[in-house]
């Protein structure tokens, strides 16, 4: 069962804004998707390994050379508010 | 030849007849972009016109398919043309790259058509999750075409591409590929670049094609596969991939796992199964009963993998470097606000699962835990492999639900995905061949049933042969004619 309290901390974690409504419908949709996801509480997993890739690789190397990026206007072309080659945010200084 | 003609050509036909001097590119570049200019599925997101296809048709190009177009889902970057994966948060967003997929693409001479229709960012099982709207199934509007590449599928079903581009996390080309009558085949994780596809689950999102028939998948695999430098986890699948052209299945195991496929499986889905069970058989095939033992809790190991997964990608739209920003007030407001403001219910509802899965006290449990039950799922299927060349199951237990008809219920929309999500984990390539129609249990339109035909990794070649196949005796059984 997850608790108001609790999806409000996730959603501070996550960086999201949401409204009472949200809480509340995400409070009783997580707590069910959760009790779904509780039955992998009963497959046995003693001494298995994770599974991070599937695909067995080696390592993947390329000799180190330097070369070109994206150009700076390039790259700061689709921002919502560049300025003089930089991409501007408000001050973190300012959090209240 | 008659337009007609060419609008219900597939793209190998379409190929034959600009190698036959019958169309030229450009002409058949412009009946194309006339009939997607009368899209009436809300399939496409954005679509090129004669101004913005200039210089899309490379008279230069030597391959076969040069000059075939192609509909791209829209997760898939394309220079200056608008990206969005359905998003609000992406509105506007005019990419500086290419996705590897759409260069090779491009290379070979294929001009892109458009962007499709899909979940916001690939999160969904009905193209309902779209910022944008649903996309409508060309059988019956009233129902889903299926998700997330939704568009791609309803295009190709439609009329409205020869062929196209979906990506595949849980399911998303196969699932809607079945809902819509058209092949979807997943390839092996890492057989084609992920480089420029919007991230959702690093570790199972994989491009795939979607066509009218298992030739064009072989065509177009064969020209998106292999390893590329911008994605370190591609590989290549080795000696490339040929034209399919087996005529029977000698010799030929194939496995259904009778733990996965039991109760739950709509009835008409279940006939044209096991329709297709007989009909393998009449091949040369044999088909027998195989344990799968962890796959039925694949659903749940996938809804704690991928939320995880999309948790940390997602976290890169912060009103910084592209997209919308929603306020200026201070930093933290500008980044809740922003997330808030434009992110859809089913994205917020997954990076909220994700960040609670992998947040202090509970990774082991969930993360963890659901890395190791992923290893079991894999294990299952090398055990089963041991004994059978393929794995079947239906595609999806049902067959297109109706618009709004599970959105009111997440866990419900997410079982639609119980076959094929397994293969995703494991990594393993899979087709959905239309194998038949079935009337929908309340009743309504016959439509389509997809059968799903999984092989050991790298058996793409293999796949492909078997499915050509089997859609040849399908068809044939069904008068020859396309479903």
């Amino acid at each position: 069962m997850i608790e108001r309290e609790q999806v409000l901390h996730v959603a501070r974690l996550s960086r999201l804004k949401l409204d009472d409504d949200e809480v509340s419908r995400l409070e009783t949709e997580l707590s069910s998707i959760l009790d779904h996801v509780d039955r992998l509480a009963e497959i046995d997993i003693e001494g298995v390994e994770p599974t991070s890739h599937v695909v067995p690789l080696e390592n993947v190397l390329r000799d180190d050379v330097a070369r070109p990026s994206l150009d700076r206007d390039v790259a700061l072309g689709q921002a919502p508010d560049p300025v003089d080659g930089a991409f501007r945010v408000p001050s973190p200084q300012a959090e209240g | 030849m008659a337009e007609s003609d060419l609008l219900a050509a597939t793209a190998a036909e379409t190929a034959a007849l600009i190698e036959g001097n019958e169309v030229s590119r450009q002409e058949c570049l412009d009946i194309w972009l006339e009939r997607t200019a009368a899209d009436d599925l809300n399939g496409y997101l954005w679509r090129a016109d004669a101004e913005s296809a200039v210089g899309s048709v490379d008279q230069e190009a030597q391959d076969p398919v040069a000059g075939v177009p192609l509909a791209i889902k829209d997760i898939f970057c394309t220079t200056g043309v608008p990206t969005t994966a359905a998003s609000k948060i992406l509105e506007g967003y005019r990419p500086p790259y290419d996705a590897t997929a759409v260069a090779r693409l491009a290379s070979a001479g294929v001009p892109m058509l458009g962007k499709t229709n899909m979940d916001e960012f690939a999160m969904g099982s009905s193209n309902e999750n779209s910022a944008y709207g649903p996309a409508l199934n060309p059988w019956d509007r009233s129902r889903v075409p299926g998700g997330s590449s939704g568009g791609s599928a309803a295009v190709v079903a439609g009329g409205l591409a020869p062929w196209a581009l979906g990506t595949d996390t849980g399911g998303s080309v196969r699932q809607p590929a079945a809902f819509c009558g058209v092949v979807g085949l997943k390839p092996t994780y890492g057989s084609i670049s992920r480089y420029g596809m919007i991230a959702f689950a690093s570790s199972l999102d994989q491009c795939g094609p979607i066509t009218q028939d298992v030739t064009d998948a072989a065509l177009l695999l064969a020209r998106l596969e292999g390893r590329d430098e911008m994605d370190s986890t591609s590989t290549g699948i080795e000696g490339g991939i040929a034209l399919p052209s087996a005529a029977n299945l000698n010799g030929l195991k194939f496995g259904v796992p009778a733990d996965l496929v039991g109760e739950g499986v709509d009835p008409g889905v279940k006939a044209v199964f096991d329709r297709t069970v007989e009909r393998i058989e009449g091949l040369g095939g044999t088909v027998e009963t195989i344990a799968l033992p962890h796959a039925k809790h694949g659903i749940s190991a996938y809804y704690v993998l991928a939320p995880a997964e999309a948790s940390t990608n997602l976290s890169r739209y912060d009103g910084v470097r592209y997209g919308q920003r929603a306020s200026d007030r201070d930093l933290a407001s500008m980044y809740e606000d922003t997330r808030g403001d434009f992110f859809g219910p089913e994205v917020k509802r997954r990076i909220m699962l994700g960040t609670y899965a992998l947040s202090s006290g509970y990774y082991d449990a969930y993360y963890g835990r659901a890395q190791r039950v992923r290893t079991k799922i894999v294990d299952d299927f090398n055990s089963a492999f041991a004994k059978v060349d393929f794995v079947i199951t239906p595609t999806s237990p049902s067959v297109a639900f109706g618009l709004g008809e599970k959105t009111a219920d997440p866990l419900t929309m997410y079982m639609t995905d119980l076959f094929t999500v397994p293969m995703s984990l494991a990594g393993i390539p899979a087709i959905s061949i239309p194998a038949g129609m079935a009337t929908p249990e309340e009743g309504g339109t016959a439509m389509p049933v997809g059968f799903q035909i999984a092989a050991p990794a790298f058996g793409e070649q293999k796949l492909l042969e078997a499915s050509f196949a089997l859609e040849k005796a399908i068809a044939f059984d069904n008068g020859g004619g396309r479903i």
